[in-house]
C-alpha cells in the first residue's frame, strides 16, 4: 500500500475517532476524507511528489490553525478560530500534509496527564483506564491509536516526550530555536518548543525536517540550515560516546524500567557505541527551578486573556470587573494556581529569593549539559519517565504530578534537543528511552534512535 | 516565607483573578505546599553565578524595525468579543468618583 493510499485509509478513521470514548481529538475536520481524496487527485495531476503528500496530521490544540478551532484545552478560548496558521502548520500544509484534527491537551499545556483539559481527559489507547500523559496527551494518543502517523505537540517541561513514553510512540523535542513558535500559544517563552510525534523514528524525523528552520516571525528562531534528518537512518553508532547520567538512574527507579534501559544501552554498545558513566549534578533541582520559572513566565503570557481582543468575555463591574470575571470563569484550577504562583514569585520582596535564584540554578543546570558534552560525550541516554502511565485520578497532589516530569524538564531548562522512543513494555505498558544531544545536533540523536529502533524491532512494543 | 490569605488576595488582584472565599483559603495551603519544595534552592551556593537570560542563540537576531506582515484570514469581528468601527470595545474605566467610593 502506497503512503498516499495508506493516508486515505487513515483519514477514514477520523470519522470514527469519537466512537472509541478516548476523547483524543477536540476538533476534527468534517471533510478530512474529502481533503485526502482531493490531495490525491492533485498529486496525480501534478506528477511530482511532495514530502508529506496526503499524510494526515493531528495538531495540538494550542497551535494555531485557520480552519479548526485553537482552544488550548481551555474555556477561555472555546471555539476560537485563529486568523492565521502557525508557521509549523503552514509548512506542513505546503509539504502536502492534511491537518485533520486538533488534539486534546492539558489546559494551556499545564499538566502531565491530560486531566487538566476543560474538555475532559483523553485516555491512553494502550490501556484506557490510564492517562496518556501530558500535556500533549491527545497528540500522543492519536498516533498510538493509529489515527495518524505524525502529530504536532508542544513542550515546556516534557509535554511531548512524557506522553510519547506513556503511549508507546516516538516524541521529539528539537533544540530551542530550531522550530518556529509563531502561532504556538505562549505558556513559558524561555521553555516552550513545538515538537513532533511519530509512529516510528522515521515519521518523527520527516515531520521535524518539514517544520524546522528559521522564521523571521519568531525572534527566537535560529537562522541555521536544517540538515536532512531522514538521512540519519544511515548513520552508524561506531565511535559514538553515549553518556549514562547517574542522576537519571536513582536507586528507587522502577527496576523493570531500569532493566529496559540497560538492554537499550547494551544494544547501542553492541552497535559500536561507547557507554560512559557521567554526572549532571544539579539534576535534582530541576523540578523546583522549573516550577518557579514556568509559572512566572505563564503569569505574564496569560495576562493577554482578558476578554478584550479574543476569546471569552464575562461582564463584571467596570473594566476591572470584566477582567476578573472573564479570567476566573475562563481558567481552570491548575492554570489559576500557576498564574498565582508565578505572580507571587515575581512580586516585590520575593523576586530575588525565588525567580532570580531559580534562574541562577538554571544556569548551573545548563552548564552541567555543556560540560558533559564538552568532555567528548556525544549523546545521553536515560529513562524518559520514572514510571509507566498511571491510572486516571492517581495523582491528586500538584507537586506529585510535577514529579512525573523529573527526567524531562532539564532539556527544556537547557534548551538541548531530546527525544523519547519506545524501548519495551512493563506489565503491558510502554516504556520510553530518552536520548539527549548538544544544541542543534538532532541528527546524531535521530541516528542513534534509528539504530536502536531497528535493532529492537518488535521488542520495542513487547 | 509562608503565603498568607492577604498574599493570595493581593496576588489575585495583581493577576486580575476573581477568587471566591473558599478558593482563596484553599489556595493558601496549595501554594505553601508547592513553595515548601522550592526552599531547597535557597541552600544552593550561587555566588558569582549569573541568572540564565537566554538559551541557544548567543545573540538576539536583528531585523528591520518593521514587523513582518501577518495577513488575517478571518476579520477581527469574527473573534473579538466586541468590535466596532475599528475599535475593540471595553467597559468604561473607573472614574475618580468610583475610585474614591472604593477606597
Amino acid at each position: 500500500m502506497s503512503r498516499a493510499t495508506e493516508s486515505l485509509a487513515l483519514a477514514r478513521r477520523i470519522g470514527a475517532f469519537d466512537r472509541d470514548g478516548l476523547n483524543i481529538l477536540l476538533h476534527a475536520a468534517d471533510d478530512a476524507l474529502r481533503r485526502a481524496e482531493r490531495a490525491l487527485d492533485e498529486r496525480r495531476d501534478r506528477g511530482a511528489a511532495l514530502a508529506m503528500d496526503g499524510i494526515p496530521v493531528v495538531v495540538k490544540d494550542n497551535i494555531a490553525t485557520t480552519d479548526l478551532p485553537t482552544s488550548c484545552g481551555s474555556n477561555i478560548l472555546g471555539g476560537y478560530l485563529s486568523p492565521y496558521d502557525a508557521t509549523a502548520v503552514a509548512k506542513l500544509r505546503d509539504a502536502g500534509a492534511l491537518i485533520v484534527a486538533k488534539s486534546n491537551m492539558d489546559e494551556f499545556a499545564m499538566g502531565s496527564s491530560n486531566e487538566n483539559s476543560a474538555y475532559g481527559p483523553a485516555r491512553n489507547p494502550v490501556d484506557p483506564t490510564r492517562v496518556p500523559g501530558g500535556s500533549s496527551g491527545g497528540s500522543a494518543a492519536a498516533v498510538a491509536a493509529g489515527i495518524v502517523p505524525i502529530a504536532l505537540g508542544s513542550e515546556t517541561g516534557g509535554s511531548v516526550r512524557q506522553p510519547a513514553a506513556f503511549c508507546g510512540v516516538v516524541g521529539v523535542k528539537p533544540t530551542y530555536g530550531r522550530v518556529s513558535r509563531f502561532g504556538l500559544v505562549a505558556f513559558a517563552s524561555s521553555l516552550d518548543h513545538i515538537g513532533v510525534f511519530g509512529k516510528t523514528v522515521d515519521d518523527a524525523a520527516l515531520g521535524l525536517e518539514v517544520i524546522a528552520g528559521h522564521d523571521p516571525r519568531d525572534a527566537t528562531s535560529a537562522p541555521r540550515d536544517v540538515p536532512a534528518y531522514r538521512d540519519a537512518a544511515r548513520g552508524a553508532l561506531t565511535g559514538v560516546v553515549i553518556g549514562k547520567p547517574k542522576e537519571y538512574f536513582p536507586a528507587d527507579l522502577d527496576p523493570r524500567i531500569r532493566e529496559r534501559c540497560e538492554t537499550a544501552l547494551e544494544i547501542m554498545r553492541s552497535l559500536g557505541a561507547e557507554i560512559r558513566d557521567v554526572s549532571l549534578p544539579h539534576t535534582d533541582l530541576a523540578i523546583e527551578v522549573y516550577y518557579i520559572v514556568a509559572p512566572a513566565e505563564a503569569s505574564s503570557n496569560l495576562a493577554r486573556f482578558d476578554g478584550v481582543r479574543y476569546g471569552l468575555r464575562r461582564d463584571g463591574d467596570g473594566l476591572r470587573g470584566m477582567y476578573e470575571a472573564t479570567r476566573s470563569s475562563g481558567f481552570g484550577p491548575e492554570v489559576t494556581r500557576r498564574i498565582l504562583l508565578g505572580t507571587y514569585v515575581l512580586s516585590a520582596g520575593y523576586y530575588d529569593a525565588y525567580y532570580r535564584k531559580a534562574q541562577q540554578v538554571r544556569t548551573l543546570i545548563a552548564e552541567d549539559f555543556a560540560k558533559v558534552f564538552a568532555s567528548g560525550v556525544h549523546l545521553l541516554f536515560t529513562p524518559t519517565t520514572p514510571t509507566p502511565a498511571f491510572p486516571l485520578g492517581a495523582k491528586s497532589d500538584p507537586y506529585e504530578m510535577y514529579l512525573s516530569d523529573i527526567f524531562t524538564v532539564t532539556a527544556n531548562l537547557a534548551g538541548v534537543p531530546a527525544m523519547s522512543l519506545p524501548i519495551g513494555r512493563v506489565g503491558g505498558l510502554p516504556v520510553g528511552g530518552q536520548l539527549l544531544a548538544p544544541h542543534f545536533d538532532e541528527r546524531q540523536m535521530l541516528a542513534a534512535a534509528y539504530a536502536l529502533e531497528r535493532t529492537l524491532g518488535e521488542e520495542a512494543h513487547r | 516565607m509562608a503565603v498568607t490569605l492577604d498574599d493570595v488576595r493581593h496576588i489575585a488582584a495583581l493577576a486580575r483573578l476573581g477568587l471566591s472565599d473558599d478558593r482563596a483559603h484553599a489556595l493558601v495551603g496549595e501554594l505553601n505546599g508547592i513553595l515548601a519544595h522550592m526552599d531547597v534552592l535557597s541552600k544552593v551556593d550561587t555566588t558569582g553565578v549569573e541568572p540564565l537570560t537566554g538559551i541557544g542563540l548567543s545573540t538576539t537576531p536583528l531585523r528591520e524595525d518593521r514587523g513582518p506582515a501577518i495577513p488575517l484570514v478571518h476579520p477581527i469581528e469574527t473573534f473579538a468579543p466586541k468590535f466596532e468601527d475599528g475599535f475593540f470595545l471595553v467597559p468604561r474605566l473607573a472614574t475618580h468618583e468610583d475610585a474614591s467610593d472604593a477606597s
